[in-house]
């Protein structure tokens, strides 16, 4: 396995790199004023090189609109996707479950009350930027803790409690979100967009304020993917092997809350890229968190930026919120592993 | 010789329940004891302790020399493993992956598995008879093939002691006797000690060296199996009838159980 597990390693990491990098200038091209990605790379050319030559005419606007408008945008898609998938891999891992997500299980709204309240009530509060990530951690965190007791019984997470209080916790959480956001006078257009997620108007201002956040949460899931491994045989039998494994479970849940709230708070409610992208790459690379974790930040990251790109395309000038192309996918696919697997899932 | 197993005056249960009381037990390298007993007699609940799930109510357990309350997971990890009635798996991992996660007491954080590892899994997989599954995902593996890859993940640990909690449950006639013949040749040749609980008793009294009959967490009597397996034993113990015959060709005892005996 040691070659196996080291030629996958060689052969997928530059393919999706690649591919990543592809996905971004392609994304970056396309829009209202079409970009062709020659320009996009001659523009990112003269930028990080430094070369200041002559001047093409025009060149300013495109300039703008590649530099401030599309990839401030591209670049958060990309830490978004790549976040919720992470965030995905961990939470099937934490609870023993394939069927689980951050959305699924009600953490992602949890994260989405923690921000609605900093964006609503937290400009006397101070923190800065930082508040409003921070927030949807802190809310994240309160609704893992709340699901994970809720759904456990005797040291197990079965799946249709998992998925029950996932619902429960999340309807409720939803309803308060937009209850608050109705309060505050926003129109229901705006509830609506920040419940199904979005990326519009993103800048670089909002890719600085979540990158803390998403470093550190994907640095955690990385120190205990030997963990995760490990814990899929059930918690006694970890625990035996030589894992602290009430540790690595605090551990894993912060590191979830963190990417889960870092995603939540710059881009709204985005479901099921944390439950498509694991299984999927699961399916290919096998079940080693190791390079699982990885892969799936990756995929996820070229997912999101896709479909974000549909998003803001496919009715352009009118913009779909991305939750609503990622739930056309993602919905479909988990009827499809409901009829699949329902077997081994109770 | 330091002893591999050692318990001085253990009490266990859980909340007010007493489980085991005033146990005291002294394993030596290579010894093969098995624990029979009725259901409820307290034998999970000693191996749990053993491995550190449970914690004692009172008494000392001590693991090649060190207690095992002051060791750290890892350390003792690397002295004891455990091998449960049955695992089950969320995600297939396949035979040799999760033999190597026996290796996670020797590695550190960031450390990846090295030669010296794949070396070892080899090896306890050839032991094991399960080398040949290796690349096989486990969830599709049947439940004596399974037990061999637990068994072999187990041994990874490279541990003094293995404690094993019915290891052969779910498994037919000549699994049964295989894993048994793996676990006699371990505690010969390895010199590694073996604490099995089992339920059958003939086939404790054949290829353990010591057997051990609990009964409400008392240890009822405990010694070689020809001394231990007798009718009067198994009438206190499990209060049934039964003929104890000794094999003309093993010299083992064996026990012949009579159900309507009494009636």
């Amino acid at each position: 396995m040691a070659s196996v597990s080291g030629f996958k390693r060689g052969v997928v990491f530059p393919l999706l790199g690649l591919t990543l990098i592809a996905t971004i200038i392609i994304a970056s091209s396309v829009g209202a004023v079409s970009i062709p990605p020659a320009t996009i790379l001659g523009s990112a050319w003269s930028k990080t090189v430094g070369f200041t030559g002559s001047h093409v005419v025009g060149a300013g606007t495109k300039d703008f609109i590649i530099w401030q408008i599309r990839l401030p945008r591209v670049v958060l898609s990309m830490l978004v996707g790549a976040s919720l998938a992470v965030a995905g891999t961990v939470t099937q891992g934490l609870f023993k479950n394939p069927m689980a997500d951050p959305y699924v299980v009600g953490v992602s709204f949890g994260g989405g009350l923690g921000a609605t309240v900093a964006l609503l009530y937290g400009a006397t509060l101070g923190f800065g930027e930082f508040l409003v990530p921070m927030a949807a951690f802190l809310g994240a965190l309160g609704a893992t803790f709340l699901v994970y007791n809720l759904a456990r019984t005797g040291g197990r997470v079965p799946v249709s409690t998992l998925i029950l209080s996932g619902i429960a916790v999340g309807s409720f959480l939803s309803a308060i979100i937009s209850l608050l956001m109705t309060v505050h006078g926003e129109d229901l257009q705006s509830v609506v967009f920040w419940l199904m997620g979005g990326m519009a108007a993103r800048s670089w201002r909002h890719v600085g304020m979540v990158i803390p956040f998403i470093v550190v949460g994907f640095a955690l899931a990385m120190a205990f993917s030997r963990e995760l491994n490990v814990m899929v045989m059930g918690d006694e039998r970890a625990y035996q092997l030589g894992v602290d494994i009430e540790r690595a479970k605090k551990v894993l849940i912060v590191a979830v809350s963190l990417l889960a709230g870092a995603a939540v708070s710059v881009s709204g409610l985005i479901g099921f890229v944390g439950l498509i992208i694991p299984h999927v790459v699961r399916l290919v690379i096998g079940p080693d968190h190791r390079i699982l974790l990885p892969c799936s930040a990756l995929i996820g990251a070229i997912f999101l930026i896709f479909t974000d790109t549909l998003a803001r395309t496919i009715l352009a000038p009118a913009e779909i919120p991305v939750g609503i192309i990622t739930a056309m996918f993602g919905a479909p696919f988990f009827m499809y592993l409901l009829r699949t697997k329902k077997n081994s899932l109770a | 010789m330091i002893p591999i197993l050692e318990i001085k005056d253990l009490n266990l249960g859980y909340g007010n329940r007493s489980v085991i009381s005033q146990m005291e037990l002294l394993l030596r390298k290579g010894d093969f004891l098995a624990i029979v007993g009725p259901n409820g007699s307290g034998k999970t609940t000693l191996l749990r302790a053993i491995s550190k799930v449970l914690k004692p109510k009172t008494g000392v357990i001590c693991v090649d020399g060190s207690e095992i309350a002051i060791l750290s997971h890892k350390s003792l990890a690397r002295k004891v493993a455990v091998v449960p009635q049955e695992s089950s798996m969320a995600f297939s991992f396949t035979a040799l992956q999760v033999v190597l996660m026996g290796r996670t007491p020797h590695l550190s954080r960031w450390q990846t598995e090295g030669a010296l590892d794949y070396g070892v899994a080899k090896d306890v997989m050839q032991m094991a008879n399960c080398w040949h599954l290796k690349d096989r995902p486990i969830n599709e593996l049947s439940g004596g093939e399974k037990q061999r890859v637990i068994i072999a993940q187990a041994l990874a640990q490279e541990p003094k002691l293995i404690l094993l909690d019915e290891p052969t449950l779910h498994l037919d006639i000549g699994q049964q006797l295989e894993i048994m013949e793996l676990l006699k040749k371990l505690s010969a040749d390895t010199g590694m000690s073996v604490l099995a609980v089992l339920h059958d008793l003939n086939i404790a009294a054949y290829y353990a060296d010591h057997l051990m009959l609990v009964k409400n967490g008392h240890i009822e009597v405990m010694g070689p199996p020809q001394e231990v397996v007798t009718e009067e034993n198994i009438r206190r113990v499990f209060g049934v009838s039964a003929e104890v015959k000794k094999h003309e060709l093993t010299g083992k005892s064996y026990v012949i159980f009579q159900p309507h005996a009494g009636e």
